[in-house]
């Protein structure tokens, strides 16, 4: 390694929000309390805006805190709320074979390290590339992948008229 | 930075999104383990396209975010119907279609 394109501030700021991420994704699977777990997610989520900005994404990093942070938790927060008679540690919330879980992500997990170090090795990502630009976005929604953005804009319009349908009481 | 520090933290992440899917019981939190997965693959999207040098992996995590979006209301109106009908969301007891 050459030290001159090590981009040390960089590295320390991922190293400090990967771990801040694992710590959060941890106790969102481990902790007993839903309103944790959701608070623990925005720890998770912001955490992952910030890896996108780190990535030259500023765009996708927007989006996920408008998206993400500011509609999916308050929908999650409303679920919470809307589905329990306390708010409050439960006993009930793993599976009664809940060990099975661990042989599983960790096999799931070892796979993936020898994949990854096999593939990738030490393929540097290019230190000097720009910032990308909303207009490329755009650019690239409406144009080349339009089509998709259609299909995507029905299936949100069914997933609202969906939702309505499902959850109003008749 | 190296590519593969990225897809490790991807992979981390996926592997604790799935591990929570296995283990919870509340439907709810499986919806925020299903969070945890997506949000893993969008970095693993972002990381290729800045390492190709393309825009094309920025279009596909927006559009997995749209998803994710319309994935969570309507699997939350899902939970809401359970927990009308049964007065409970564990995923457990939902066992009707069981031979």
């Amino acid at each position: 390694m050459i030290a001159a394109d090590l981009l040390v501030a960089q590295n320390i700021g991922f190293t400090i929000i990967a771990a801040i991420m694992v710590i959060g994704a941890l106790r969102v699977v481990t902790t007993s309390n839903v309103v944790h777990a959701a608070l623990w997610l925005v720890v998770v989520l912001a955490g992952a805006a910030a890896q996108y900005v780190l990535l030259a994404a500023e765009f996708v990093a927007i989006t996920q805190v408008l998206v993400y942070i500011g509609a999916v938790m308050v929908l999650f927060l409303f679920g919470t709320m809307l589905t329990r008679a306390r708010i409050g540690a439960e006993t009930d919330l793993n599976n009664k074979n809940w060990f099975m879980g661990v042989p599983v992500a960790v096999l799931l997990f070892a796979t993936l390290v020898i994949a990854l170090n096999d593939g990738f090795g030490d393929q540097r990502l290019p230190s000097d590339s720009p910032v990308v630009s909303t207009q490329q976005l755009s650019d690239q929604i409406f144009g080349p992948y339009l089509l998709p953005f259609w299909a995507l804009s029905f299936v949100l319009l069914a997933a609202v008229i969906g939702a309505i349908v499902l959850s109003r009481r008749d | 930075m190296l590519v593969n520090q990225f897809l490790m933290l991807g992979a981390v992440l996926f592997c604790i999104g799935v591990y929570g899917v296995i283990v919870r019981k509340n439907a709810v939190m499986v919806l925020m383990s299903i969070e945890l997965i997506l949000n893993s693959v969008n970095i693993n999207l972002l990381a290729f396209s800045l390492r190709n040098g393309s825009v094309d992996g920025h279009t596909f995590a927006l559009y997995v975010i749209a998803v994710a979006a319309a994935e969570v209301g309507v699997g939350l109106a899902m939970v809401l119907l359970m927990y009308r009908n049964r007065r409970s969301i564990g995923l457990d007891e939902l066992s009707e279609m069981k031979g």
